[in-house]
C-alpha cells in the first residue's frame, strides 16, 4: 500500500461521483428533506422529534453509503477494472482506502448539511455537541462503506447488490432498539440485537440525544463501530482476489 | 539473452474442462508472437496464465525469470484484455492519469499520442466509439513500458490505417527490446508478426514464422494453412 496510490484511487472514486451529479444531489438532498418532513410530521410532539431525529443524523450516512459504495464496486468488478488494477502494483489496502476515504469525504459534507438543516432550522435538541455528532455520523459512514465493498463481492448484479439493503440494512434496522426499546424484545433477538454493528450506532446517537458527556458507554460504542468497520474491511480485502477462475 | 517467457507444461481446466493441455514454449525479446486460433481454443486462458491471473494453472510458467503474477513483474508486464478495462464515466486523460499514478508512470502525454488519441483527451470513455475505447485499455498497458506485452485481440474494431499504426507500434516497441504476444483471430495480421503460434483446442497445431508456415502447408495465406493444418489435425 503506498500513499500515492490511494490517494489517486480516492480521487478517481470522486471523479467519478462528480460526473453523475444527480446522485450526488441525491445523496446530500434527501437527508434533508427526510428530517424536515419527520419535524412536521411530528408537529405537536417536538420530543420524538429529538428522540428519532438524533438517530436518523447516523443512519443517513450508514444507508446511502452502503447502497453507494456496494453498487460502485460491483461496477468496477463487472467492468474488468478491477481484474486490470489487481494486475497492477496497486494493493488491496490502496483500493479500499482509497474508496473510504472518498466516500468518507461525502459523508462529511452530507452530514454536516443535515446536522446544520436538523440543529439549527428544524430545532433538533440534542444535548451534545454538533463535533461529536459528526465524529459518530463518519464512523457510521465508513461502516456503510466497508461493509458495501464486503458484501459486494456476493452479489453478481446491480438487482442482487440493491437487494442487500433489506436483507442485510433493515434487520438491523428493526432491532437495533429504534423501533423498540431492545430490552422488550424476545431474548434470542437481544442477542442478535447485540451482534449487529448499527445496534452502536443507534445507541451511540441516543446517547448524545440525551447527554454531552463521554462517557463510556459512548466509547464503547464508538470502538464497536470503528471495529466493525475494520473488521468488515479486511474481510472485504479477502474479496479482492488477484486470480479467478 | 533471457528469454521473456518459459512456459513448461501448462495445462489449465476451467468449469470441469481442460482448456491448455501441456503446453511447452519459450517467447524471446525482441520479438512479435502472434497467437492464432477458433474462437473457443483458449487464447484469452493463456495469455491470462502468463500474467498470473488464471487459477488452477499446472505446470510452471516463468515470466522475466519470475513466477508468472509475482508482485515484483506487476510493473514489467502489460495486460490488454480482450474487453476494454477501462471507466466509462471518466475521460480518456482522466483515465490515463489514475493508471499512471497506480504505475508510477509519467509518460501520459506520450502514450496519448502513441495510441493517436491525443485529440480525445477530453472526450469521456462511454461517448468513444468501439476502437477508441479500445486504444485508451492499450494505452493504460503501454505507460509502464512493459518489458512484456500481452495483448489481447487488440486492433479489432479498427480501421486499416489504425491498425498499420498500430502494429509500427508494436514493431517500435519490440525493436526497444520487449517481447510481444498478440492474440488475434484476424489472420491477415498475422503476416506482421515474426512468430505464429496456431492454436486448436488447447494445444498447439503450429509454431513457426509466416515464412515458414506458408511454405511447409503449400497454402497461399495464414488462412488457407490453418485450415490445412485443422483439417490434417482432425
Ligand atoms: N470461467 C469459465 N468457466 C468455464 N469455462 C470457461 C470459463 N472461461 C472460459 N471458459 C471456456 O474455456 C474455453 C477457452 O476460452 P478462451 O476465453 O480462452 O477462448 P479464446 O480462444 O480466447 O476465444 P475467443 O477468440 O472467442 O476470445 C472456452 O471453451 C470457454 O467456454
Ligand atoms: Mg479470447
Amino acid at each position: 500500500m503506498t500513499a500515492r496510490v490511494t490517494l489517486a484511487t480516492a480521487h478517481r472514486v470522486l471523479t467519478q461521483l462528480r460526473r453523475d451529479p444527480r446522485t450526488m444531489a441525491l445523496m446530500l438532498v434527501v437527508p434533508l428533506v427526510l428530517l424536515t418532513l419527520l419535524r412536521y410530521v411530528y408537529d405537536d410532539r417536538p420530543q420524538v422529534f429529538d428522540h428519532v431525529g438524533g438517530p436518523l443524523l447516523a443512519l443517513f450516512p450508514f444507508i446511502t453509503m452502503f447502497l453507494v459504495t456496494s453498487v460502485a464496486m460491483l461496477r468496477e468488478r463487472t467492468s474488468g477494472t478491477l481484474e486490470r488494477l489487481l494486475t497492477t502494483p496497486l494493493g488491496r489496502g490502496d483500493l479500499l482506502v482509497g474508496y473510504a476515504l472518498a466516500f468518507g469525504a461525502v459523508a462529511l459534507l452530507q452530514t454536516a448539511l443535515a446536522s446544520t438543516v436538523a440543529l439549527w432550522l428544524l430545532g433538533l435538541d440534542l444535548a451534545a455537541s454538533p463535533a461529536l455528532v459528526v465524529v459518530l455520523a463518519l464512523l457510521d459512514a465508513l461502516l456503510g462503506v466497508a461493509l458495501g465493498l464486503f458484501l459486494s463481492a456476493f452479489a453478481r448484479s446491480e438487482f442482487q447488490a440493491v437487494q442487500f439493503l433489506p436483507a442485510f440494512v433493515l434487520p438491523q434496522l428493526l432491532l437495533c432498539g429504534l423501533f423498540a426499546p431492545r430490552h422488550s424484545m424476545a431474548a434470542v433477538l437481544r442477542w442478535l440485537s447485540d451482534a449487529f454493528p448499527l445496534t452502536y450506532a443507534v445507541d451511540g446517537m441516543q446517547r448524545l440525544t440525551a447527554s454531552g458527556e463521554v462517557t463510556r458507554g459512548l466509547l464503547t460504542d464508538l470502538a464497536v463501530v470503528g471495529g466493525a468497520s475494520l473488521l468488515a474491511l479486511v474481510l472485504g480485502s479477502w474479496t479482492l482476489q488477484r486470480q479467478s477462475a | 539473452m533471457m528469454n521473456s517467457v518459459e512456459v513448461a507444461h501448462l495445462s489449465v481446466s476451467r468449469g470441469g474442462n481442460a482448456v491448455l493441455r501441456d503446453l511447452s514454449f519459450v517467447l524471446r525479446p525482441g520479438q512479435i508472437t502472434g497467437l492464432l486460433g477458433p474462437s473457443g481454443c483458449g487464447k484469452t486462458t493463456l495469455l491470462r496464465a502468463l500474467v498470473g491471473v488464471q487459477r488452477g494453472v499446472r505446470g510452471t510458467v516463468t515470466v522475466l525469470g519470475e513466477p508468472a503474477g509475482s508482485a515484483r513483474l506487476r510493473r514489467r508486464v502489460g495486460y490488454v484484455t480482450q474487453a476494454p478495462a477501462v471507466y466509462a464515466d471518466l475521460s480518456v486523460v482522466e483515465n490515463l492519469r489514475y493508471f499512471a499514478s497506480v504505475l508510477g508512470s509519467g509518460r501520459v502525454e506520450e502514450v496519448l499520442q502513441q495510441v493517436s488519441l491525443a485529440d480525445r483527451r477530453d472526450q469521456l470513455v462511454q461517448t468513444l466509439s468501439g476502437g477508441e475505447r479500445a486504444r485508451v485499455s492499450l494505452a493504460t498497458a503501454l505507460l509502464s513500458t512493459p518489458e512484456l506485452l500481452v495483448l489481447d485481440e487488440p486492433t479489432v474494431g479498427l480501421d486499416p490505417v489504425l491498425r498499420r499504426d498500430l502494429w509500427q507500434l508494436f514493431r517500435r516497441l519490440v525493436d526497444e527490446g520487449a517481447c510481444l504476444l498478440v492474440s488475434s483471430h484476424v489472420m491477415d495480421e498475422a503476416q506482421r508478426c515474426d512468430r505464429l503460434l496456431l492454436m486448436r483446442n488447447g494445444r498447439f497445431v503450429a509454431d513457426a514464422t509466416p515464412g515458414k508456415l506458408l511454405e511447409t502447408t503449400g497454402a497461399k495465406d495464414v488462412e488457407g494453412a490453418f485450415l490445412a493444418l485443422a483439417e490434417a489435425a482432425a
